[in-house]
């Protein structure tokens, strides 16, 4: 996927191999914690609610340390560039408003952040005209509006200052 | 035979006009439940149950039954399409699925994946039609050990398929059971790496980290290869669902398997996701072209969705005649039969024939109308892909955090489809398997509670396992698979290709 | 409000009653779709009543606005009472409880209490029955008991459904109140149970009469004694010639237990009177539909109904015997 890239800088593997592993180790090390308070031990009638995940967390923690490892000594094998800063930006041009979006939801809805999203992606990334854009964004989501609160009955959510609130729904 | 007067009675129930209409309805309904992940089956049909409560049972059940089979069939179409799965049983389905449509096949894999469904079901309509009393007996031998070696073997046939390094697949496999460990549970009723929080209560659902780890994590990858979807330039061609016809006769015998394991599955009850995935595995083993499964082998479309359709039709069986439902949707329906009034359980065969018969008939008919609906509307399906990626990236985004909320109706869950789309796009290009993840995320507490339920009964004696013929046999089944290729290493000459 | 305006409202709800006027003209009405909250999964008890609602009040057209099911299983169902709980003030949620209200807090130690929520009101009490496999030897619950009582401790297996929830609870007071002692194994949900029961994988189950109802007119699962001071009411033939009224009460047949559970509707906290009252006529109204009544015979329910006062007194009755049975069984939550 990355052949043609390997000569642009970037983001190197190694450097992403070792947070992945250290967040798993982590993630390993709270699992083992909290098993731990639960009981994970195997009592008279089998094992306890922390036995199993006590030992996915060793487990968790064991493999983690071993690819660690690998990634700090080990030659590695893979592309040295995990992603180029250009693919990167562009990766990013995605996701930050994405996580704008999902706070969107948070505070205005589904449905009025979906229309602001997707217009807001078509004009910005697509290159569309304002109008094209904003009505393809409302359009969808007045599609899904009808689908799920009027057709379905499935409230979807609204958002802490429910801005659609005067339609009934 | 008393059988196929029965059916043919079900057949003049099923067809009027009024229950052929609503036939229609069902699946196209179905299909757009299926479409849309999170909704899904189970909460589509508990969406729509009180509007039926007004129609007579027949009429009822036959509408329900049929959006449960649009659902079936429509959950493979994103799958295909944008690596989206519209529903649990659909995973094993992106595997070849996606990277096809990616090659320009989408309208190759949806039609193979359409009609594998079809045959899936009709295998299971037809055991329905004449082995119901038997089989039903077939799912009462299965305890907690039992059901514990089924998930074993749903694990060993799977397992040992990614490459790369072990301790990444390990570690994958066992965050999935992390994962899955999260939330109360069953066995001690004790809240689990809660830590507290409300939010995490509920634990993480499949579909949730499913539409985060393959759906925006194919969106992010899309993006960092530039603004496309690969199979954007997908020829149209009506005729891709003959063509693709002509394929499928060659795939008989995984077919077959799929039926088989699906069937036995969705009895016991498994379940429709362990069948789609246990089925893939087995088809890449087996398989000659098994080395090749994951680049786009429509083998490897026909496997996983022939079994997921057996089962999902076959969860429906010990509903009915024994009241315990094989999948969180046949639970959904199961309530419905209570609320209209009819009791599930041994004498519902006896008692309301024409129920019973309807229903196996819109079983036959349903199913070959969903075929209809879905097959034509393939090359549709297909043209999607030509939609500009700007214009359907933000609305998969969208479509993706409405089916995240869906699921639990928690804002929450859309945090989380977000973090595992990050989680999905990194693990994906440091060689992280996702499949063993998803399998021990689905599969994980299952496993573990009817392990724990088995120690309970046995007072902690681990034998529990090999205690009778059947258990017994599938653990050793279990056990053979997962040391299977140590097995061929030893007995080279036991896979000779075969000639032709 | 005052007393007199309550008053009065009441006697035009009762005449636009007589009239056949629509009442929700008066007082508090929905202005948007109500969440009718399950804290259960899809397709158990609770999910199965709720829907029959929320299909009575549509097909009757008893609210102007829909009622939607919402489920919110997680945690044992603290994931829909805190749902309510942190809803103040919004007399557009109601939640269906089932006896997890009690059992849950104090098992998990999350921070709710039914005091938090409104009460609205008991439509129904589900009963449990003590079950053996039909092709088992025992005739009657003493002749189980004393076998169970014979073979000694954790030889006997009882499945329910859950860990610390009511079947467990149960269990333990079968237990205490008999000096013996089960294999206690926990499922998912109660028609597991019931199967399992069938398929000999455990010796004896306390189903609630809907989920055993099928196995027992098929003959494969014989009810013992229902966890009662009284018989069921029921006397019309359900299985050969047995009616629900024909299963003897623990408490007669020497086994002295009872439990019910309850099927109760509560709103979110700081709710007005006439919110409440709204949905009590609501309720009052489905609670006289044939599909109703035809449901709680199905199911043998106990139909038992209170508000008000006289439900508070109730509630308060039933936390206090949760928490003496969950603190002798040893599942109160580690403070």
């Amino acid at each position: 996927m990355s052949d043609g890239v390997q000569s642009e800088r970037g983001l190197s593997t190694r450097t992403v191999e070792i947070v992945v592993a250290a967040t798993v180790f982590m993630l390993g090390a709270v699992v083992v914690f909290d098993s731990f308070r639960l009981g994970a031990r195997w009592a008279s009638d089998g094992p306890e609610a922390g036995y199993f995940p006590f030992y996915i967390g060793v487990i968790i923690c064991g493999c983690a340390a071993m690819v660690l490892l690998h990634a700090i000594v080990g030659k590695h094998a893979g592309p040295p560039v995990f992603v180029a800063w250009g693919a990167l930006k562009r990766v990013m041009q995605v996701l930050v408003p994405a996580a704008v979006y999902v706070l969107g939801i948070q505070v205005i809805g589904i449905y009025l952040a979906g229309a602001a999203y997707i217009a807001v992606f078509m004009y910005w990334l697509g290159r569309y005209s304002m109008l094209v854009a904003v009505l393809v964004g409302v359009s969808v989501m007045t599609f899904f509006f009808l689908m799920f609160e009027v057709w379905f009955k499935v409230p979807l959510y609204k958002g802490l200052l429910d801005p659609l609130g005067f339609l009934g729904y | 035979m008393a059988e196929l007067s029965a059916l043919f009675h079900g057949f003049a129930v099923a067809l009027s006009p009024l229950n052929v209409a609503l036939m229609f309805l069902g699946i196209l309904l179905g299909v757009v439940i299926g479409v849309l992940p999170g909704l899904g089956g189970a909460n589509g049909i508990a969406i729509l149950l009180p509007l039926t409560f007004s129609m007579p049972p027949t009429s009822a059940i036959i509408m329900l039954s049929c959006i449960y089979w649009g659902a079936l069939f429509g959950g493979a179409i994103t799958s295909v399409l944008f690596n989206i799965p519209g529903e649990p049983w659909s995973v094993a389905t992106t595997f070849d699925g996606y990277p096809m449509a990616q090659q320009g096949r989408a309208g190759e894999a949806l039609t193979g994946a359409f009609t594998s469904s079809f045959i899936g079901a009709l295998f299971a309509v037809i055991i329905f039609t004449f082995l119901a009393p038997l089989v039903a007996g077939f799912a009462l031998q299965f305890g907690p050990p039992e059901f514990f070696s089924v998930y074993l073997l749903t694990f060993c046939s799977f397992v040992g398929l990614g490459r790369g390094s072990p301790f990444k697949i390990v570690a994958a496999m066992m965050i999935g059971f992390a994962l899955a460990a999260v939330g109360i549970d069953t066995v001690t009723g004790q809240l689990r790496l809660t830590f507290g929080f409300a939010e995490m209560m509920r634990g993480f659902d499949f579909l949730v980290a499913v539409i985060g780890l393959f759906g925006i994590g194919e969106i992010l990858q899309s993006m960092e290869e530039g603004l496309a979807f690969q199979g954007k330039s997908a020829k149209i061609n009506p005729r891709v669902v003959l063509e693709t016809w002509a394929k499928l006769p060659r795939y008989w015998a995984s077919s077959f398997r799929a039926c088989l394991i699906g069937c036995a599955m969705g009895i016991v009850p498994g379940g429709a996701t362990p069948a789609s995935f246990m089925s893939y595995g087995v088809a890449k083993r087996v398989s000659r072209d098994g080395n090749k499964f994951g680049a786009g082998q429509l083998e490897g479309v026909v496997a996983p969705e022939t079994a997921a359709h057996a089962a999902g039709t076959s969860a429906l069986l010990p509903m009915l005649t024994l009241g315990v439902p094989g999948s969180p949707t046949a639970a959904v329906l199961l309530g419905g039969l209570l609320i209209w009034g009819l009791q599930p359980g041994p004498l519902l065969f006896v008692e309301q024939k024409d129920f019973v018969w309807g229903l196996i008939a819109s079983m036959y008919l349903g199913n070959i109308a969903g075929l209809i609906v879905v097959l034509t509307c393939v090359p549709f399906f297909a043209a999607i892909l030509r939609v500009p990626f700007s214009i359907i990236a933000p609305i998969i985004i969208v479509i993706c955090s409405i089916g995240a909320y869906t699921v639990h109706n928690a804002m929450m869950d859309i945090w989380l489809m977000l973090l595992f789309g990050v989680v999905g796009y990194t693990f994906k290009k440091l060689d992280y398997p996702l499949a063993p993840l998803v399998l021990a995320l689905v599969l994980g507490d299952r496993a573990e509670d009817s392990f724990r339920q088995s120690m309970l009964m046995s007072q902690g004696d681990v034998r529990i396992f090999f205690s009778n013929v059947l258990v017994g046999g599938i653990t050793t089944l279990a056990l053979v698979l997962l040391l299977w290729p140590l097995l061929v290493r030893v007995l080279p000459r036991t896979r000779q290709p075969q000639p032709g | 409000m005052s007393s007199f305006g309550h008053a009065r409202r009441a006697l035009l709800l009762a005449a636009a009653a007589l009239v056949g006027l629509p009442t929700a003209a008066l007082g508090w009405e929905p202005t948007k779709p109500v969440e009718f909250v399950v804290p259960a999964g899809t397709g158990g008890g609770a999910d199965q009543m709720s829907r029959l609602v929320q299909g009575i009040v549509q097909k009757h057209n008893l609210m102007k606005q829909p009622l939607i099911v919402v489920n919110k299983s997680g945690g044992a169902g603290a994931e829909g009472f805190l749902h309510i709980k942190e809803a103040k003030n919004d007399p557009h949620k109601i939640i269906i409880t089932l006896s997890n209200l009690f059992t849950t807090p104090l098992a998990t130690g999350v921070p709710f209490n039914w005091k938090d929520l409104t009460p609205v009101a008991m439509l129904a009490l589900d009963q449990f029955v003590l079950w053996v496999n039909a092709e088992s030897p025992y005739k009657s619950a003493k002749d189980y008991i004393s076998a169970v009582k014979a073979a000694g401790p954790n030889k006997f297996k009882m499945g329910g459904t859950g860990s610390k929830q009511e079947d467990q609870i149960i269990t333990v007071a079968l237990e205490k109140a008999t000096g013996t002692k089960f294999t206690y194994i926990p499922f998912k949900g109660g028609g597991t149970v019931a199967v399992q029961l069938v398929g000999k994988h455990i010796d004896s189950s306390v189903n609630n009469p809907i989920e055993g109802v099928a196995h027992w007119r098929g003959g494969k699962l014989r009810p013992l004694c229902v966890f009662d001071s009284e018989r069921m009411a029921y006397k019309d033939k359900i299985a050969g010639d047995m009616a629900w009224h024909d299963i003897p009460s623990c408490k007669e047949a020497g086994v002295p237990v009872d439990y019910v559970m309850l099927r109760g509707i509560f709103t979110s906290p700081g709710v007005s009177r006439d919110a409440v009252d709204y949905y009590l006529g609501v309720f009052k109204k489905v609670r006289e539909t044939p599909e109703w009544k035809k449901f709680m015979t199905d199911g043998a329910y106990n139909t038992t109904f209170m508000s008000g006062a006289e439900f508070v007194k109730w509630l308060e009755q039933a936390e206090a015997t949760h928490r003496t049975l969950m603190q002798e069984a040893g599942f109160l939550a580690k403070k």
